[in-house]
């Protein structure tokens, strides 16, 4: 006999954990299943094992096991995609809490703008300022309706921040290009590290706008809308690749799931590998999944009435392309829409030289902590005489730099790699010099998609989802203009020697060195069927009780973190599906 | 079964007692003292390697301290035990490719695609090694740990550059994995049995596992004035 529940989740990151606490609020019987293992923060995140710089961030014990399943990743059509078999450009979560336990803490809302960026391209330049290729779409959301939804975020993770505007009035000295807000911040910003104190300085003597990052590192002691407890940030920097010991940043272990594993509608499976939604024989219907629990090798499947997948972005994607959710997106008849609008995030980190008397002390820092500024990202400037579409952040965002990352990404660009001129520049760069980065946007290309690989397979079996994703020109010309703007700022700074890091005139994406994990689209939201995989909703225009909660719905990469909008979108979500769709389930809007 | 991952609970190296007979009321309060005296003696016995025989052993002391010599800066990898961490690495999942997609076909393709060979690190060592003693022999007429430092750096200078191919293995594939493994050992806890005496950390002037960072969010550029401390507890 098949057991059923009113609602599946898979995947118990951020997207899956909002959606399950909502759920079962909502009185449905909820289960949430995770391909990976159990994990809490008293175990995980125990002082001193959880701060070992080997064991985590390099060995990656948080991360995606690869050797049961991957990707494989080529740069043009033309190429023969190669599997990603060491992890390397982005490092996926895996195991309950997700990248959630493991990410850094950068906390953006959006910029209105960015949500109908096609539709703001035009009205300032015109359609003809699209380049050719460019899939550029709006959400089929405005900012005024997720604004509920992103304040009940911050308010979930405990999030620190200045505001600017909060409901028509200026509040403070935070970032004069964000919207309005209903409220402040939960907590108050992050102090500045002696480094983002620096560039905060020199950005307004230079005439822009800095701003604290919001972080959902807690600058004081927190207890949320949940009840869930936060201890204050000590700037241990330990965030990235760890799992707060303080219980300072939030995860969905700390703020979250304390709560719903104690609701008698939740259960969670750990070890349990979704191979599939199952449909029923009109493909418009899901009945369950069938999942493999990876500790017996047994192939389970639980029936559901709604099956929500939380899964992260590419591997939301896979499963709906082995279980047959939507048309597969074709690049060359462009029709279908799932694998359509793969996007990333464009990053280049440049580096800035003190003088020797001064100390960067870079092992200080918080995840989410820095100070950026906005005048050269979304549409905050004006495109018309450069001639690309996007922008870029720019923001010292000191997270604690640790020897062994520091020690490998030392020397290079002509410089030693080893040797004792290499420990020179090593002790000197570690001692006396912090990192600035350009985070910017990355626009959708026709021929930048995600399909399944022809080749290569995981260990269950089904074929590996293949990434066709490269630089292109107006993305280069982009990055290369904002970090232009970094060496006036650097030299405000007091720099005595600069490196200014930006991507090059067909350099193509290289998988060999960490980017971000900031990957988007490949099942995208919007307001039509043909270009969109999910409504604006985030309900699968083809299933309709199928929802499709991540990164994925994002039509192009922003300049900003993605989480903070992945989890607007999850309550935004989840608040239609409470106030509408379980009251008369069917498609929330008329294809 | 090949040993597990060195932990808290399974000292069985030489940092590790060090730094806990520095907190010897712990270890007297908890009934240890016999146990704490003989992991004391233990660790007073040089490494015995357990995956690298005697010949590969030297190697790796040899052509680590050239990555990573002592000067002016501090301790070199031979002083810091690099060569031992590497050693302990190779009894890892890690050494056997377990978080490595390993499976085929093996196709090679364009270098920014990625790693694409067959071999987990264990055999990028086996086979790596005898490569460049090969080559070493070739081009010098002796193994590598009796060349000249300038000879050895030659070498290694001509692996990263991708010129020498070691058999099935590109040079520069086991100059990275040298490189990147020889630099974890200089500066992992010393837990591993690398950076000894928390040499690496002294060095960068890195505090370890202090972890609470409240007071010196920002000094206005002053150097943090505490020395650093390592998971077991020792302390620079
Ligand atoms: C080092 C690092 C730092 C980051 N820093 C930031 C930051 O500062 N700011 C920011 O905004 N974002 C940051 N991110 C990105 C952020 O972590 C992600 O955007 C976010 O966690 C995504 O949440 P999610 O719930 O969509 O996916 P995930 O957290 O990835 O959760 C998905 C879960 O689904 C599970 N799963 C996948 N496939 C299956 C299957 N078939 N069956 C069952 N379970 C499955 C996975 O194991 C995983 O646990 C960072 C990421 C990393 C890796
Ligand atoms: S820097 Fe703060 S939030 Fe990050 S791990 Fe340390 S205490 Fe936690």
């Amino acid at each position: 006999m098949v057991k059923h529940v009113d609602a599946i989740i898979v995947g118990a990151g951020w997207a899956g954990s909002i959606m399950a606490k909502e759920l079962t609020e909502a009185g449905l019987s909820v289960v949430m299943l995770e391909r990976g293992p159990e994990r809490t923060t008293p175990v995980e995140g125990a002082y001193p094992d959880s701060i070992d710089e080997l064991r985590g961030a390099i060995r990656k014990r948080l991360f995606q096991n690869l050797s049961q399943s991957t990707v494989t990743i080529r740069n043009t059509m033309d190429q023969t995609a190669l599997p990603y078999r060491q992890l390397a450009a982005f490092l996926p979560g895996e195991g309950v809490g997700g990248a959630g336990l493991h990410w850094s803490g950068v906390h953006f809302r959006v910029a209105p703008e960015d949500l109908r960026l096609r539709s703001a391209v035009i009205e300032r330049y015109g359609e003809k300022f699209i380049p050719e290729g460019m899939n550029l779409q709006d959400y089929g959301v405005t900012y005024d309706e997720l604004e509920p939804f992103f304040d009940k975020a911050e308010k979930v993770f405990g999030t620190s921040g200045e505001a600017y505007r909060v409901q028509g009035k200026i509040v403070g000295d935070g970032n004069v290009f964000s919207p309005d807000r209903s409220d402040n911040f939960p907590l108050p910003a992050m102090k500045d590290t002696f480094s983002a104190s620096v560039f905060r300085d020199a950005a307004k003597n230079a005439g822009y706008h800095p701003y604290a990052l919001p972080a959902a590192n807690a600058s004081r002691q927190y207890t949320n809308t949940y009840g869930c407890q936060m201890g204050p940030c000590n700037f241990c920097g330990y965030c990235s690749g760890y799992d707060c010991y303080l219980y300072s940043k939030a995860s969905p272990n700390v703020n979250i799931l304390p709560v719903l594993r104690q609701d008698p509608g939740f259960s969670l499976i750990a070890d349990a590998h979704v191979l599939r939604v199952d449909l029923d024989s009109t493909k418009t219907k899901a009945t369950g999944v069938t999942y493999l629990d990876t500790k017996t090798r047994k192939e389970i499947s639980l029936s559901a009435d709604l099956v929500i997948l939380g899964a992260f972005q590419f591997n939301n994607v896979h499963l709906m392309l082995v279980s047959g959710i939507g048309k597969p997106y074709d690049p060359v008849s462009n029709t279908g829409t799932v694998g359509r609008n793969f996007v990333y995030q464009t990053i280049t980190s440049s580096r800035v030289w003190l003088p020797p008397s001064t100390y960067t002390n870079q092992f200080v820092g918080a995840g989410g902590a820095g100070v950026a500024i906005d005048d050269f990202n979304s549409m905050n400037f004006d495109h018309g005489p450069l001639g690309f579409v996007g922008g870029s952040p720019v923001w010292v965002n000191q997270a604690g730099v640790k020897p062994i990352a520091a020690a490998l990404g030392a020397g290079g660009g002509g410089t030693p790699r080893w040797g004792s001129a290499y420990k020179d520049s090593l002790v000197n760069t570690y001692k006396h010099s912090l990192g600035i980065d350009a985070h910017g946007s990355n626009m959708a290309y026709r021929d930048v998609y995600l399909d399944l690989d022809p080749t290569w397979k995981d260990a269950y079996g089904q074929p590996l989802l293949r990434m066709t994703f490269t630089w292109k020109d107006n993305d280069i010309r982009m990055n290369q203009y904002v970090v232009s703007k970094i060496e006036p700022i650097a030299r405000a700074m007091g720099a005595t020697k600069m490196n200014l890091v930006h991507l090059n005139a067909g350099q193509p994406f290289d998988t060999r060195t960490y980017q971000t994990t900031h990957l988007g689209g490949g099942a995208i939201m919007g307001d039509n069927p043909q270009t969109s995989a999910i409504n604006r909703y985030l309900q699968s225009w083809d299933v309709s009780n199928v929802f499709v909660i991540g990164s994925n719905a994002f039509p192009q990469g922003m300049g900003y973190n993605p989480t903070g909008m992945v989890a607007a979108l999850a309550y935004w979500a989840a608040h239609h599906i409470r106030a509408t769709y379980l009251k008369s389930p069917g498609p929330m809007v008329k294809a | 079964m090949p040993p597990m991952e060195p932990t808290l609970n399974n000292p069985f190296r030489r940092s590790v007692v060090k730094g806990l007979l520095g907190t010897t009321s712990f270890w007297m309060a908890s009934g240890n003292a016999r146990w704490a005296e003989a992991l004391a003696a233990e660790a007073a016995q040089p490494y015995r390697p357990v995956f690298f025989d005697a010949a590969e052993y030297q190697f790796l002391e040899s052509a680590c301290e050239r990555l990573f010599p002592a000067d002016h800066n501090g301790p070199g990898a031979r002083a810091l035990g690099v060569a031992e961490f590497l050693d302990r690495q190779m009894q890892t999942p890690y050494a056997r490719g377990e978080n490595w997609y390993m499976s085929g076909p093996f196709e090679q393709g364009p270098a920014n695609l990625g790693y694409q060979l067959p071999f987990i690190p264990k055999d990028l060592y086996r086979k790596g090694i005898a490569g460049v003693e090969h080559y070493a022999r070739q081009q010098y007429g002796k193994g590598f740990v009796a060349l000249s430092a300038m000879q050895q750096d030659e070498i290694l200078t001509a692996l990263e550059g991708g010129s020498v191919q070691l058999g099935d293995i590109p040079g520069r594939v086991f100059f990275e994995q040298l490189r990147t493994n020889t630099l974890e050992g200089a500066f992992a806890d010393p837990l591993y049995g690398g950076n000894r005496g928390l040499g690496g950390w002294v060095m960068l002037g890195f505090p370890g596992a202090r972890a609470d960072f409240m007071d010196w969010v920002n000094q206005e550029g002053a150097s943090y004035p505490i020395g650093p401390v390592s998971i077991s507890g020792e302390t620079a």
